[in-house]
C-alpha cells in the first residue's frame, strides 16, 4: 500500500541524527515489546510478512509520529484482535476472561537459542524458470497495490538492469495476507540514479532494489 | 531481565494509558493465554542485547582483509562463508557482502521497514530505522554520509543496496592504511558498526610509538 512506511525519496525530516554508544533498547517496555513480537511471530499465528503489513496499515500520521517500538506495539495490539487471540478488553485490561485458541507453536526459553541460531530462510524451490536474464534490461511495473507490497514507489515505471538471479523466495505481497507462500524469483534490479530522480542524482549514482518477478516487465521499447 | 508486573497491581489500563501500562497489560493477557513463556521473553532480549552485535561483523570483516580466499567466498555466497566463523541465524538466513573500493562506495537502507543484518550486526540503530534515513539514503547518500562526517573523493561512485527482500546486506569497508603488521583482532577493533552499513569508514589504527 502506498502508506507512510514507503519513505524512499521522501524530503522535509531533517539531518540523520546518531546516537553515540547507543544501547540497544532505550525503555524496558521496548525489550518487551521486541520480545512480544517475536514470541508470537513463531506461534505461527501470522507470518513476519503480516507484522509487516499491520505496521505499514498505520495510519500515516501515527505511523510518522511514533516511535519504531510504538509502531511494533500498536501493530501487534491490532494483530492478536484481529486473530481473536484476545478480547479488546482483555488487551486492556490484561487479564483473561474467554478461552484462549490453539497455536501452532510456543517459543520456550530452551528453545530461543537454537531456533534463533538456526533461522527461518525464506528460499524455496522454484515454480518455473527464471523469466529474466543477467544483465536484461526491464521496468519496474507502474503498479499500486491496496495491499501489503515490496516494491517502492521510487522505482515503479522506472527502467534498470537484473544485476543478480537469487532464486525463488516467499512472496510478500500475498503471503502478508495469509495466502500460500507463492514463490517467486528474486532479482537485484539495478536503477541509475538519473532514472529514478532525473538531473539532479549524482553522475554514477545507483540503487539496487530487491525485487520480486511479478513486480517486472521486459523494458519498454526493449 | 527482570519482568516485574507482580499480580498484587493490575494496569486497567485504557487506550490513553501510558505505553508501559499498556505494554504490561499486552503481555500479560498473552502469558495468561498461553501464548508466550515469560522466561522466552527474556532469553530473546538477553540474546539481541548481549551475543548478538557488530563485533560479529567485524571478525567477518577482518577475516576477509587477511585472507583472500576467504573474501572471495564471502563476496560470492556471503550466507555458507559467515558460517565458516560460527555466525548465522535470523535476520541473517541469505546474506550479501558488497566490497567497497577506490571506485565504488555501498550504502545499506531498508527504505520500507528496518531490515539488517541481525547475524552480524545485531538489532539496528534508531537512526536507521527513522525517516531521515530512510527517505534520504536513496536519493542524497553523499549528503547523508555528510551527516555521519564521511566525504568520500568525487569521483568515488555511490551505490545504495535498499533491503526490500529477505536479502541481508553487510558492507565489506576499505582496510585502512598502515594496518600490514595488524592481526585479526587487532583489525577487527577497526570495524565499526556504521563501516558495515556504510555510513562510516573502519578506523585508522592508534599510531604506535
Amino acid at each position: 500500500m502506498n502508506g507512510a512506511q514507503d519513505l524512499g525519496g521522501m524530503m522535509g525530516f531533517g539531518p540523520v541524527v546518531s546516537e553515540p554508544d547507543e544501547p540497544v533498547f532505550h525503555a524496558a517496555w521496548e525489550r518487551r515489546v521486541f520480545a512480544l513480537a517475536m514470541a508470537m511471530g513463531f506461534t505461527g499465528a501470522w507470518s513476519l510478512d503480516a507484522s509487516r503489513s499491520a505496521r505499514e496499515s498505520l495510519p500515516p500520521a501515527e505511523y510518522l509520529a511514533s516511535s519504531y517500538y510504538a509502531i511494533w506495539f500498536a501493530a501487534l495490539e491490532n494483530q492478536v484482535r484481529a486473530h481473536g487471540l484476545a478480547t479488546p478488553d482483555e488487551i486492556v485490561g490484561g487479564t483473561s476472561s474467554t478461552a484462549p485458541r490453539a497455536l501452532p507453536r510456543v517459543l520456550t526459553a530452551e528453545a530461543v537459542a537454537p531456533r534463533f541460531r538456526a533461522g527461518f530462510p525464506s528460499d524455496r524451490a522454484a515454480p518455473a524458470p527464471a523469466r529474466f536474464r543477467l544483465g536484461e534490461a526491464v521496468t519496474a511495473r507502474n503498479e499500486h497495490p491496496s495491499g501489503h507490497t515490496r516494491l517502492p514507489r521510487y522505482v515503479r515505471g522506472r527502467q534498470g538492469l537484473v544485476e543478480r538471479v537469487h532464486g525463488a523466495f516467499v512472496f510478500p505481497d500475498t503471503h502478508a495476507h495469509g495466502a500460500s507462500e507463492n514463490p517467486q524469483w528474486l532479482y537485484t534490479i539495478g536503477f541509475d540514479g538519473t532514472e529514478l530522480w532525473g538531473g539532479e542524482a549524482e553522475a554514477g549514482q545507483r540503487v539496487t532494489v530487491a525485487c520480486f518477478e511479478s513486480y517486472l516487465q521486459p523494458a519498454q521499447g526493449a | 531481565m527482570t519482568h516485574d508486573h507482580t499480580d498484587d497491581h493490575h494496569d486497567h489500563g485504557s487506550a490513553l494509558a501510558p505505553i508501559e501500562a499498556r505494554v504490561r497489560a499486552l503481555e500479560s493477557i498473552l502469558v495468561e493465554k498461553g501464548y508466550v513463556q515469560p522466561e522466552a521473553l527474556d532469553a530473546l532480549i538477553e540474546l539481541y542485547e548481549t551475543q548478538v552485535g557488530p563485533h560479529n561483523g567485524a571478525r567477518v570483516v577482518a577475516r576477509a582483509w587477511t585472507d583472500a580466499a576467504y573474501r572471495a567466498r564471502l563476496l560470492a555466497d556471503a550466507t555458507p562463508a559467515i558460517e565458516e566463523l560460527g555466525i548465522g541465524g535470523r535476520g541473517g538466513e541469505h546474506m550479501v557482502v558488497v566490497e567497497n573500493t577506490a571506485d565504488t562506495h555501498n550504502l545499506v537502507v531498508c527504505t520500507l521497514c528496518s531490515c539488517y543484518p541481525w547475524t552480524v550486526l545485531g538489532l539496528p540503530p534508531v537512526w536507521y530505522k527513522s525517516p531521515p534515513y530512510r527517505s534520504r539514503a536513496v536519493i542524497d547518500p553523499r549528503g547523508v554520509l555528510a551527516d555521519f562526517g564521511v566525504t568520500l573523493p568525487e569521483a568515488t561512485r555511490i551505490t545504495v543496496w535498499d533491503s526490500t527482500a529477505e536479502l541481508r546486506y553487510m558492507v565489506l569497508p576499505m582496510r585502512p592504511a598502515g594496518t600490514e603488521d595488524l592481526d585479526e583482532a587487532a583489525l577487527a577493533a577497526l570495524v565499526t558498526r556504521d563501516a558495515m552499513i556504510g555510513t562510516g569508514l573502519a578506523r585508522a589504527p592508534e599510531p604506535r610509538p
